[in-house]
């Protein structure tokens, strides 16, 4: 194990994380604003993928299937918020799962149908190919801080937003007290719309920006989805800094338990025995760390004031 | 509920009928289509206590269903090549010793998952059952001892005393008689002082509190019992498919369980019967139309839950009375 080789799985695991942000973020703002549980927010996330990735095939620009993305997917955010999620506002959490969870059923077997069912594959774009020196001599893709750069930065506009705008100051309102807000004469059902539009433009961002990365293909989302529960459950829901913080936990974590546990082990039991052990008890370090912070922590480590 | 009652009988009549008949007409496939239904409903039935007794929405019963099935693959497996296990615990391919094997493996699980998920409420609880399901599914995966990623097949089905466990009907009768034997377990525990006690901490927990009954212990405990019942429903679902796969555990099968529910009728001793019934008939009858049945699933499922709310119970029986 080299210093190089450290440094580079940690800004893997640090690129994993603002992924995480980008899809936490909007489950965590829905939740709040809205008191909503959305499964489907992985579909969202596909549905960007699949646009970048069919825009790009057809026009060759990344860039134009980067655009592709936000709008489709704040546009299917926007289409299943009117349609179905404005129902169930009102309606109790299991409800809401079930809904969402149909949702999921209906896009993936849809994107299927248009798609049909091989993998589409999408490019670096020709500015960010290639790989950067790191401190210590390892090469790094320029993509993948390009993805960091852009969760960063993602990240400072919607702080910018939600504390320095009117938009964000009639969120925080609809979250603090949808009646009053409404009595005040903002239009609280177009602000729902527009919050979950961007909620789910935020997931189509990352599911486009993963996608050269992986393939892009049906039921990508769901994986993602559940690490961004964990994300959320760990920073308290409804708190965009706990997002923030709980998915650069849960990426580093991940990424250096795979890599450092094998390692770890190594020391006390044989290298075979070390792989398989270690290997395992990566996939479930996360949920471990989640079962600690909640151990200790029930509503998360900034819980969103209730 | 005399209405509700008669309704019950009609439809537990009909699914010990369907393949008797099925049989006779030669439909052999018929028969393993119900022992689908009587499995799943009886998963469901599981389920029912945490989710429409005591309103904890468990997004992981898959963990406990499929924990049930990897038990009856395990022991089996081990049976059939006669390896002590860990602990130097021997192998066994018989049904009840399975079934206690799933029940206390998935007692276990659920213990340690209820005690730190049952700490949180509502979206939190959703999201920690789904989040711990996953991790047992994750680790099914990697751990290749039982075949990893690409599951553990059962060559001969786990035997019951007396039964001819591979022919279809046979096994049908096992897999009925536990589903009407969960049945009954269940429509007792609801008239039982406990059962009252877990509707009570669902209605309104601060005034159970107040009355000096602590909450969490009867949680905890209809969560284990919960997770225990779809574990023998796991047992008898790798039974049935003679096979096992990490995709028992996966999240879909968590809300397929609850769409079973939801689409019998929340909190109705017979819900998950009618709910598996119709889910299973639809996924038959959806499919043979249509490749893309999954699609349409979806739309009546998101229909349901829309419009539609008391599921097939709350349609044929009328509202549930409070009180």
């Amino acid at each position: 194990m080299t210093f190089a080789l450290l440094i580079e799985q940690l800004l893997n695991g640090v690129q994993l994380g603002v992924m995480l942000f980008l899809m936490a973020a909007g489950l965590t703002l829905i939740f709040g604003v809205m008191g909503l549980i959305n499964l489907a927010h992985g579909s969202l996330y596909m549905v960007g993928a699949f646009a970048c990735a069919s825009v790009a095939a057809l026009t060759g620009s990344f860039w134009l299937g980067l655009v592709a993305s936000l709008a489709a997917a704040a546009a299917a955010g926007a289409l299943i918020e009117i349609t179905v999620i404005r129902r169930l506002y009102q309606r109790d959490h299991l409800d809401q799962v079930l809904a969402t969870f149909a949702l999921i059923l209906i896009f993936s077997e849809g994107t299927r149908w248009l798609f049909g069912s091989f993998p589409l594959y999408l490019d670096i774009p020709p500015l960010l190919q290639g790989a950067v020196g790191l401190p210590g001599g390892a090469q790094y893709p320029v993509y993948r801080l390009a993805i960091i750069l852009a969760g960063a930065l993602v990240a400072f506009g919607l702080y910018a937003l939600i504390s320095k705008t009117r938009l964000g100051m009639r969120i925080r309102a609809g979250e603090s007290d949808r009646e009053m807000i409404a009595a005040l004469g903002v239009d609280i059902r177009t602000l729902y719309t527009l919050v979950f539009a961007l909620g789910a433009a935020l997931a189509g961002l990352a599911g486009a920006m993963v996608g050269a990365l992986q393939s892009v293909q049906v039921g990508m989302g769901e994986p993602v989805l559940i690490l961004a529960f964990v994300v959320i459950v760990i920073g308290g829901i409804g708190s965009i800094k706990g997002a923030l913080v709980g998915a650069l936990l849960v990426g580093s974590v991940d990424t250096l338990g795979r890599f450092l546990l094998p390692q770890a082990l190594a020391l006390m039991v044989p290298p075979d025995q070390a792989g398989l052990i270690g290997g395992a008890l990566a996939s479930m370090l996360i949920y471990i760390l989640m079962a600690i912070i909640l151990a200790v922590k029930p509503r998360g480590l900034f819980p969103a004031q209730a | 509920m005399k209405r509700e009652n008669a309704i019950n009988l009609v439809l537990l009549l009909a699914l010990l009928a369907t393949p008797f008949i099925a049989q006779a007409m030669g439909e052999t496939f018929t028969v393993t289509l119900v022992t689908r239904i009587a499995i799943l409903a009886l998963a469901a039935v599981g389920l029912n206590i945490a989710l429409g007794l005591g309103g904890l929405v468990s997004f992981g019963h898959a963990a406990f269903f499929g924990t049930g099935g990897y038990a009856a693959g395990i022991l089996a497996s081990h049976a059939m090549s006669g390896e002590p296990m860990l602990f130097g615990f021997e192998g066994s391919n018989q049904m009840p010793v399975v079934w206690l094997a799933a029940a206390i493996a998935a007692g276990i699980v659920s213990l340690a998952i209820g005690a730190i998920s049952l700490r949180t409420s509502g979206v939190y609880f959703i999201m920690i059952t789904l989040a711990f399901a996953q991790m047992v599914y994750y680790f099914a995966i990697s751990w290749p001892a039982y075949g990893g990623e690409d599951g553990l097949s059962i060559v001969l089905r786990n035997a019951f005393p007396g039964v001819n466990t591979m022919r279809p009907m046979e096994f049908f009768l096992v897999c009925f008689g536990v589903l009407l034997a969960a049945l009954i377990f269940s429509a007792l525990l609801r008239s039982s002082r406990f059962g009252a006690a877990l509707q009570a901490v669902r209605q309104n927990e601060v005034r159970v509190a107040s009355i000096g009954i602590s909450p969490m212990p009867i949680r905890l405990t209809a969560f284990v019992l919960s997770a225990m019942i779809t574990a023998v429903a796991g047992a008898l679902y790798a039974d049935l498919n003679r096979f096992v796969s990490p995709s028992m555990l996966s999240w879909h099968m968590s809300g397929e369980l609850i769409v079973l529910i939801i689409l019998g009728g929340t909190g109705r001793l017979m819900g998950p019967v009618a709910g598996a019934a119709l889910f299973v008939v639809l996924e038959f009858w959806l499919g043979g139309i249509t490749e893309r049945w999954q699609f349409f699933l979806g739309l009546i499922l998101l229909v349901t839950v829309l419009f539609a709310r008391g599921g097939v119970i709350g349609l044929l029986a009328g509202k549930e009375r409070h009180g």
